[in-house]
């Protein structure tokens, strides 16, 4: 081969690598977006049923039921003041994770509109509210007053 | 009084830093000696005044004089010393001091590790390292001041965040900080070297050393980090790819592009204007970190709360240097002159090659950590990208970096014949073969199909670098005595890259075999976890300066071994009501054990977390050997020596030019 030719190759190829690594990284983006969603875009049907996605809000005081059995299972509710929904959760619950504190689950919907959380998040910081959570309960609050 | 004083002598400082950055910049411009010669004494003095001012906010947590702001809300009197000296940098403001505090302190360095180099040279490092220094020291004093007051002063301090009440984080900041503020030395020599107009192999020569030397405190402090989150975090994570754990992992990707982008430069007089542009962007991405970190877009543990001001203020002065910094190149880039020449199989590709990936690592971390900070600014949509996302993506790109590693190794600079490099790497690919069949063989985690892949990537490493030494040797008269006699340079080399091995044995080895289990216990109860056997003895109350809990006892036995006690705490910290997971880790070269409490449930009985993490050690040990070889390869004379040979003659030369 002459050198140019060889440096066709050599462009050719490196071309080709860069094209491929754009595609698999591209994919692999696409496939794990997860968006979050507060309780009343849940409701409204906006959040996707197939793929996991945060959901935020609030623990509703008194909502958090324990399961019997050694499995650690527990059950609570969050909030945006607008609409509640049901997270189911087994394992330990972190540090910071208390009624009426702000909260993100990350997981899936099942058949019943139960959450099935993978993850909860609490920060850690006992005055830190999650953003996403802070606005959906802003914007929650402002709904529940305009419309009575 | 001691505050004001300290607040005076940040105002000093700056004042120097101006002085430091426009008269010798000017200087260098017009040839005048006594102008360039101020910039060495001014990087001194602003050292001595910003020390000043640190000590000054030191002596104010030392003493709890809670009526400055920033100590009441970082510490409190019940806290013991050595925390209440590391809450210094345990926030926003003190660690900003600390980042000054050691932008001087590296300035200082230079000044008095340069006599050998032309002074013009010098002079312009020395002088964009106090234009740095300047963003900072103002932003410090306009949105930022550690020492306002606050009066009344409160009875008592707010307390430091409980997480940070720790060994960990007395040495993880200054280490990451010592690392990033070091890449604006390599930042500094290239923009010098875009002034004055010769990016030479004498340059990167000079670049080398500062900018090892910064990598080796980035990797110990990425290192301390993941080591901190691990034990300290109570869940037994080593790497979140959190947004803050990214900004520290960017500068450290292009860094080590650039150290070996820098060996070529320096060898063979190749890829000037891309180690240039990795030298750009190695600071560029550290200062971008700390863009994320400060300004409160992230949402993390190190996220303090924080006014958008100071997010913008940073942003502009990114812009500012890396912007200008870019331009420069681009007005300045064609004067670097040609490269030398090299074939398509040799060193050079390979090294070319390995920093392209590594540039491609680093833009893929940057595009998952900032694509949704984008979108939630532009009001598109709240969104996060996950650490599946990253995992799917890097190991691919690691992948052929780990091969072409073990190739590059062997290949020769300028040109080789491939078929000569495959017959010579037969025999470590023997090896590799070897090392890795006794390790599946040893090995019990490692018999599935995804950790003989990881392993066998680090059996080449092994084998390749350890057969490269012993063919050097060899083909000496006296092999021992040719391999006392390695230059320190290419020992530092392959102990890094031995390091680079162990860390991926230990990276695969504990994703895919930790095994964890979350259950009920109440003391007196049993349970195995692969093949270790736990038993929660007792829970007994605890008593801490600043916290009470409750420790739980453990007592565990393996077939064959007698009992090993390890307890695990829980602590409630009174200040902050805030509670806290010590968790208990039997350390081991093959497996950790541990346990974290999670919370009290009906009864005696706690929900527990046990796991057995096989080879979690070496995630921190390889760390540890790449920072060593590191250190080991700037003990090599040749650093030294010949740039002081070479700046004596650039000397002569620049004074016939100017």
């Amino acid at each position: 081969m002459t050198p140019r030719r060889k440096r066709m190759v050599i462009i050719a190829l490196c071309v080709l690598g860069v094209g491929i690594a754009v595609a698999l990284i591209l994919s692999a983006f696409n496939q794990n977006l997860m968006y979050f969603y507060s309780p009343k875009e849940v409701a409204s049907g906006k959040a996707p049923n197939n793929r996991p996605f945060r959901l935020g809000g609030m623990v509703v005081k008194g909502s958090v039921e324990r399961g019997t059995a050694s499995d650690l299972t527990v059950r609570f509710k969050v909030t945006d003041f607008a609409q509640e929904r049901t997270i189911a959760y087994r394992g330990i619950l972190p540090d910071l994770f208390r009624e009426g504190q702000g909260i993100v689950a990350i997981g899936t919907l099942d058949a019943q509109g139960v959450f099935v959380a993978s993850e909860v998040l609490a920060k850690h910081d006992e005055n830190y509210m999650p953003p996403e959570v802070a606005q959906a309960l802003k914007d929650g609050a402002a709904n529940k007053m305009a419309q009575p | 009084m001691i505050p004001e004083l300290g607040h005076f002598a940040l105002s000093v400082a700056l004042a120097i830093g101006l002085l430091g950055a426009i008269i010798p910049l000017i200087g260098a411009q017009r040839g005048n000696l006594l102008w360039m010669s101020l910039a060495r004494p001014a990087a001194r003095a602003q050292l001595v005044f910003i020390a000043l001012a640190f000590l000054a906010l030191a002596h104010a947590f030392v003493t709890n004089d809670f009526s400055v702001a920033y100590v009441a809300s970082n510490s409190n009197s019940a806290m013991p010393l050595a925390f209440r000296i590391s809450a210094l940098w345990g926030a926003h403001e003190g660690s900003l001091l600390l980042w000054v505090l050691l932008l001087a302190a590296w300035s200082c360095a230079v000044s008095f590790a340069s006599r050998g180099l032309p002074l013009a040279f010098v002079a312009r490092v020395l002088a964009v390292m106090a234009i740095i220094s300047v963003g900072f020291l103002l932003f410090m004093l306009v949105t930022s001041n550690p020492f306002l007051r606050q009066l009344p002063p409160p009875v008592d301090g707010a307390d430091l965040n409980p997480l940070l009440q720790d060994f960990g984080l007395v040495i993880h900041p200054p280490m990451l900080y010592t690392g990033y503020v070091g890449f604006s030395v390599a930042f500094s020599f290239a923009v010098a070297g875009l002034i004055g107009g010769h990016l030479d192999s004498a340059w990167a020569r000079w670049a080398r050393p500062w900018t090892l030397l910064a990598w080796c405190f980035l990797t110990l402090g990425i290192a301390l980090g993941s080591w901190w989150a691990y034990y300290e975090l109570g869940w037994g994570g080593w790497w979140f790819w959190d947004p803050v754990e990214n900004a520290s992992f960017m500068p450290w990707l292009l860094g080590t592009a650039l150290i070996h982008s820098l060996a070529a430069t320096e060898k063979r007089d190749v890829f000037k204007s891309w180690t240039v542009l990795l030298a750009i962007g190695a600071f560029g991405l550290s200062l971008l970190g700390t863009f994320l970190v400060r300004s409160g877009v992230l949402t993390s543990v190190h996220a303090f709360a924080s006014d958008p001001a100071r997010g913008v203020f940073i942003l502009a002065f990114l812009v500012l240097v890396i912007g200008g910094a870019l331009m420069l190149y681009a007005w300045r880039g064609a004067s670097m002159g040609v490269s030398a020449s090299y074939a398509t199989t040799s060193r050079e590709t390979f090294l070319l090659a390995n920093s392209v990936l590594l540039t491609v690592a680093c833009a893929t971390v940057l595009l998952g950590t900032l694509y949704p900070l984008v979108l939630d600014a532009l009001n598109l949509g709240k969104l996060s990208v996950g650490p599946p996302y990253f995992n799917s993506v890097f190991i691919p790109v690691m992948t052929p970096l780990v091969v072409l590693l073990g190739l590059g190794q062997h290949a020769r600079w300028k040109q080789d014949r491939f078929a000569t490099l495959c017959r010579e790497l037969r025999v470590p690919l023997f090896g590799a073969v070897l090392l890795l069949g006794a390790a599946v063989a040893a090995i019990s985690a490692a018999r599935s199909p995804r950790a003989i892949f990881g392993l066998a990537l680090a059996a080449w490493v092994i084998a390749s670098t350890l057969i490269g030494i012993v063919q050097r040797c060899r083909a000496r008269q006296a092999p021992w005595r040719a391999f006392f006699a390695l230059p320190a340079a290419y020992l530092g080399q392959h102990l890094a890259h031995l390091g680079f091995a162990v860390t991926i044995v230990g990276v695969t080895l504990v994703s895919l075999n930790t095994v964890d289990l979350h259950t009920r216990m109440a003391p007196g109860d049993e349970t195995d976890v692969a093949g270790y056997h736990f038993k929660f003895v007792a829970a007994l109350p605890l008593q801490g300066p600043n916290y009470d809990g409750t420790e739980a006892q453990f007592e565990i036995t393996r077939a064959g071994q007698g009992p090993l006690r390890l307890s695990a705490e829980k602590r409630n910290y009174r200040v902050r009501a805030m509670p806290m997971t010590e968790a208990g880790i039997d350390a081991g070269l093959t497996r950790d054990l541990y346990i974290s409490l999670g919370e009290p449930l009906d009864g005696a009985a706690w929900s527990v977390r046990l796991s057995v993490k096989p080879f979690v050690r070496w995630l921190w040990l390889g760390a540890i050997m790449m920072a060593a070889g590191g250190l080991t390869a700037l003990l090599d004379p040749r650093f030294r020596r010949v740039s002081a040979r070479r700046a004596a003659r650039r000397n002569d030369e620049q004074r016939v030019t100017s």
